[in-house]
């Protein structure tokens, strides 16, 4: 596949950048990615994916637009207030970039569904909002060794983690199981500030582009954690759990589960 | 012998929204004991009721998980930076 003259022109400033080329923007372009939630996370993350051209973006979310949502949900724009954000998604997607062909999949994902909608992606990002689907989405691309790119917001901190099944550890390396119901403040009670999600999403998108061309060094078996109050991200290290109950050679977990749902938003 | 603790935001209202204190410990059990007595409420945060680091919080000396080293036993030295870090989920 040779790209077109209005690729050339549309990509140009990238294309120009060292090690990339128009090489990489094929890459690009033959990428398949989906992301998980068009929320906080997932709206930086799709907007710039499309944005620099990847060729074809799932995107699966259950919700509708809320006005509460806006602050942070930059994907989505006031007149979409109660419409499917999956909807409002791709129209702002293939507004910015045309090229991009957009998959929607409005549902949760869940035991049920996971592997199947997963299997037809090269990437998933984590742009959730829950703990339940966390662990479902990692438990998934373990065991069909996607690479996860994994991130998480809470008031002004943020944590992100690039996950690549077989090569580095995976999310119950890190955290084994999540917390019970009621040991951690709920999403609505804890607040966010918009910019945390949008600064955590772009750091996944750079992941991506990285992952899709090779260069560079990922966050595997690094999380990334930054209270954006303060000056300076930190890095801790995250090593293969030999124990761990999904990727080690001996799993107890070798099915997808569905832990409860604790931290629906108030309706 | 003084330890600096970087407490995480979820933690943060028991130790009046500091995100850094100081603390006293050998290992990273007397720490946390020790985290206690300052600031109530904090062990059963971190530690289940056998005193195990709970499964969605990790506890770092320099960067490094004590879940690699000798879990609770870890020993600590004067200049040792902790971190506490629970998972977070919203986005």
């Amino acid at each position: 596949m040779n790209l077109n003259e209005e690729q050339i022109e549309r990509y140009s400033r990238q294309i120009i950048l060292p090690n990339f080329g128009g090489n990489g923007q094929k890459k690009l372009l033959a990428a398949k990615v989906l992301i998980v939630g068009t929320g906080g996370l997932g709206s930086p993350c799709a907007y710039y994916l499309a944005a620099a051209g990847i060729g074809r973006i799932g995107i699966i979310d259950s919700d509708k637009v809320e006005l509460n949502n806006l602050q942070r949900q930059i994907l989505h724009s006031t007149k979409d207030v109660g419409r499917d954000k999956v909807i409002s998604a791709k129209e702002k997607l293939n507004a910015l970039n045309p090229g991009v062909e957009i998959t929607t999949h409005p549902q949760r994902l869940n035991s049920e569904n996971a592997l199947d909608i997963i299997k037809d992606y090269d990437i998933v990002v984590d742009g959730s909002d829950n703990f339940p689907t966390r662990y479902l989405m990692n438990d998934a691309c373990v065991f069909l060794k996607k690479p996860l790119f994994h991130a998480g917001v809470f008031r002004y901190e943020g944590q992100i983690m690039t996950i690549i099944p077989g090569k580095g550890p995976c999310y119950r390396c890190l955290f084994p199981e999540p917390p019970p119901a009621g040991l951690v403040p709920s999403c609505q009670e804890a607040g966010i500030l918009g910019v945390i999600p949008g600064v955590l999403g772009l750091l996944q998108a750079n992941e991506v582009i990285k992952y899709i061309l090779n260069m560079g060094e990922l966050l595997v078996g690094r999380l990334l954690v930054c209270n954006l109050l303060e000056p300076g991200f930190r890095i801790v290290k995250v090593s293969l759990d030999k124990d761990c109950l999904v990727c080690s050679e001996k799993p107890k977990i070798t099915k997808l589960i569905d832990y409860e749902q604790f931290c629906q938003m108030k309706r | 012998m003084s330890i600096k603790v970087r407490i995480p935001t979820p933690l943060q209202k028991l130790t009046a929204n500091a995100s850094e204190i100081e603390a006293e410990g050998r290992t990273v059990e007397e720490l946390i004991d020790n985290l206690e007595k300052k600031f109530p409420g904090m062990k059963e945060r971190i530690t289940d009721d056998k005193g195990k680091v709970r499964r969605f919080v990790n506890i770092y000396v320099n960067a490094e998980d004590i879940r690699f080293k000798d879990m609770e036993k870890t020993k600590l030295n004067a200049g040792d930076e902790i971190s506490i870090i629970p998972a977070i989920a919203g986005g």
